[in-house]
């Protein structure tokens, strides 16, 4: 018994220098390490370098262009030519402005639906019905929108040039009704109900339940617990679906080129044929401009629209990490 | 026995019946209907007094729900207060909302099947599949023409572009999730920003460093499955990533502890774990690409032609073969238009269904994670359905 005693005493005191904790890396494991690092190393030199790419493509426009890229309308290819996209910057916003003003409301009243008003089975199916709106490709909402919608969007368009035109968005515009930005806008908006309607949905189901049950159980009625409870908890993160609702909306591109008649001019009519958004000028100009400075111009015209999709993405992940980190 | 004897005798029966939470009752279906009905009666004589027709229905639809909600709003808040106004009129709010969403979904997805019908299951049911569009310009009436070769082109430039973006995508949410190291920073910054990036981008970048230097002769399907691997790849690398994080530490502590060299645990127990879900990531990635119409209409050239070749020549691929249909022969090809449509719409939903099956699909080895992993991908399928 002592001698066994005294051998692990012994033992102990061979050991007891500190060793360090991480064993060195075999080699396989260090290959291993190196394959991966090369794979994330090619995906973001992939990517710099398209960017760069874009950016020395576009470079020499904005040069000679200067701020009038940015500030006139006038699309006349050549070389030099003459490159201008306000009217098309300005009904990219315009369309998107539009989706989301009535998206919103709507993606916002199917969010709380799913959440707070229907039960059960019917709540999943919901749930499934809008994941399947959002599964349709955009090109077959072009379609159905400049076949089907555009026309029924034409009467109601009339009525409104006709007795409410005190409101300046109504007045009667040059061209003819319907293929509008108005008419794009509202198939964008459905395009991108599916998003908002999941991100807020998300958002607002973070919200403890225990003070939801609360807000009722003190008596408050259920409008009264999503004000008081569920808005102040959620804001932030419904903001930010809206906004990534937004950044989709502005770099829609197959919706706007097949209804849109497009004129790259801007105007306030919105409710009238005319106008142009920037993805309907790439696709519109991409084989007629030729291989020289027109394909730069669209390059700028590309990088702009990404900038601004770009701003407004990050601006709302943001918000909306801020949101969950809340919760 | 104190708080019975100070009950009123007749109340106790009453009392005690449990109290049901929702009830129609005839009362709340008449403080709905007889606004409504008021409403449309007024707004109906309005109409009338004006001159303005039944040509103007919409604007009929919109002036009745105005003066509905008013109605409604006012009788309510009249008989129970302004609260119980409120709550019903949110409540009226939420079920137009999502009544309006649901009906248009309907209404597309309604209008596609019953058009689309015709060529792809009707009267072109077997040679829609089995022909392409070389004879499509010919006035023959017999002259079989169909998709085929479009869909042969969606099939092969969706599949390349998967075969070079699913091992680098997952490789780097691999390194990402794993063992992140210097890249790591810059790869999300560069993967966020790409996500965001409107596809037509894509397909423009591809048409001038591919298509333009060849003299035009570069339109293939190998270009339009270099900008559709543009777009996919930062999809699937964060969807992967977000489904490896899923995978428990604890599982990975074990396997080291255990002894296993690091790339054992990733390849033996991460991977394995987050098979189903990683399945997922990349079917996803698919589905959002097949659908994406804008780079491949400036990359693919299109062709009527069945051209197998994806790596020489134009070729056709489903959205831009639709889209050339609409814009180039009208209403002739309506029937090639809407069947072509449906038939995309049916290869993008196979493959979200398929996804989501995947997704909520049960291995043994770690039915807790497959249960988180389930309810997480129910929310990044549509989330990443919906970024350009």
């Amino acid at each position: 018994m002592t001698t066994t005693g005294v051998g692990a005493a012994s033992a102990v005191e061979v050991d007891d220098s500190p060793r360090a904790i991480h064993s060195p890396r075999s080699r396989p494991d260090t290959l291993f390490r190196g394959l991966l690092f090369c794979c994330a190393a090619l995906v973001v030199v992939l990517i710099a370098a398209i960017m760069l790419f874009l950016a020395q493509r576009a470079w020499p426009v904005l040069r000679t262009s200067g701020l009038q890229f940015f500030t006139t309308s006038v699309w006349r290819p050549g070389n030099p030519g003459q490159y201008g996209i306000l009217g098309d910057l300005l009904g990219t916003v315009t369309v998107a402005l539009v989706a989301l003003v009535v998206a919103f409301p709507i993606s916002l009243a199917t969010a709380l639906a799913i959440n707070e008003y229907v039960p059960g089975v019917a709540r999943r199916v919901l749930i499934m019905l809008i994941d399947l709106l959002a599964a349709v490709p955009s090109l077959v909402y072009g379609l159905w929108g400049v076949v089907v919608f555009d026309n029924l969007v034409n009467g109601p368009t009339i009525w409104l040039t006709k007795y409410a035109d005190f409101f300046p968005l109504f007045r009667p515009g040059p061209g003819k009704v319907g293929r509008s930005l108005f008419v794009c806008g509202l198939v964008v908006a459905v395009m991108v109900t599916p998003i908002i309607t999941s991100v807020s949905r998300e958002v607002m189901s973070q919200t403890p339940r225990e003070q939801c049950e609360g807000a009722l159980a003190l008596g408050g009625t259920k409008w009264g617990m999503i004000t008081d409870v569920i808005m102040p908890f959620a804001r932030n993160g419904i903001i930010g679906a809206a906004l990534l609702g937004l950044g989709r909306a502005l770099g829609e591109t197959m919706a706007v080129t097949l209804i849109l008649s497009i004129t790259g001019s801007a105007t306030s009519h919105i409710l009238f044929a005319g106008g142009g958004t920037v993805p309907a000028l790439i696709v519109d100009w991409y084989s007629q401009v030729g291989p020289g400075r027109g394909l730069d111009a669209l390059t700028l015209a590309g990088l702009t629209l990404f900038a601004l999709t770009l701003g407004v993405n990050v601006v709302a992940r943001m918000i909306v990490s801020r949101a969950g980190k809340m919760a | 026995m104190t708080l019975v004897t100070e009950r009123p005798p007749g109340d106790v029966a009453t009392a005690d019946v449990p109290r049901r939470l929702s009830v129609i009752t005839v009362a709340a279906v008449a403080e709905l209907v007889i606004p409504a009905v008021a409403a449309a009666c007024l707004v109906g004589v309005a109409f009338a007094l004006a001159g303005l027709g039944t040509g103007a229905w919409m604007g009929f639809v919109i002036c009745w729900s105005v003066v509905f909600v008013i109605n409604y709003g006012v009788a309510t808040a009249k008989r129970h207060g302004a609260l119980v106004a409120k709550d019903r009129l949110a409540r009226l709010w939420v079920v137009a909302g999502s009544l309006i969403a649901l009906s248009v979904l309907a209404w597309i997805l309604g209008y596609v099947l019953l058009n689309g019908w015709y060529a792809a299951f009707g009267h072109e049911f077997p040679s829609f599949w089995t022909h392409d569009f070389s004879k499509g310009g010919v006035l023959d009436t017999k002259a079989r023409i169909g998709a085929l070769h479009a869909i042969v082109g969606t099939l092969e430039q969706v599949g390349l572009a998967t075969l070079v973006t699913t091992p680098l995508a997952v490789l780097a949410a691999v390194y990402l999730n794993e063992m992140p190291g210097k890249l790591a920073v810059p790869l999300r910054v560069v993967v966020d920003a790409m996500s965001g990036m409107p596809s037509v981008i894509a397909g423009l970048f591809i048409f001038i460093i591919w298509v333009v230097p060849r003299k035009l002769d570069g339109f293939s399907g190998l270009a339009a499955a270099m900008s559709i691997a543009i777009i996919m790849m930062p999809t699937v690398i964060r969807t992967s990533e977000e489904v490896l994080r899923l995978v428990p530490g604890t599982l990975r502590e074990a396997a080291l502890s255990l002894g296993a060299p690091e790339r054992r645990m990733v390849l033996k127990v991460v991977l394995p774990t987050a098979r189903a879900g990683l399945v997922t990531a990349v079917i996803l990635g698919v589905a959002r690409a097949a659908g994406e119409t804008a780079p491949v209409l400036l990359t693919a050239g299109g062709s009527p032609r069945l051209n197998l070749n994806p790596l020489s020549g134009p070729q056709a691929d489903l959205p831009q073969q639709v889209y050339s249909w609409y814009g180039t022969a009208g209403p002739a090809s309506l029937h090639e238009t809407w069947g072509g449509a449906l038939v995309l719409i049916l290869v993008v939903l196979t493959l979200f269904v398929l996804a989501r099956m995947l997704g909520s699909g049960r291995s043994n080895r770690a039915r807790n994670t497959q249960r988180r992993l389930k309810a997480r991908l129910k929310f990044l399928t549509i989330r990443r359905s919906s970024q350009a």
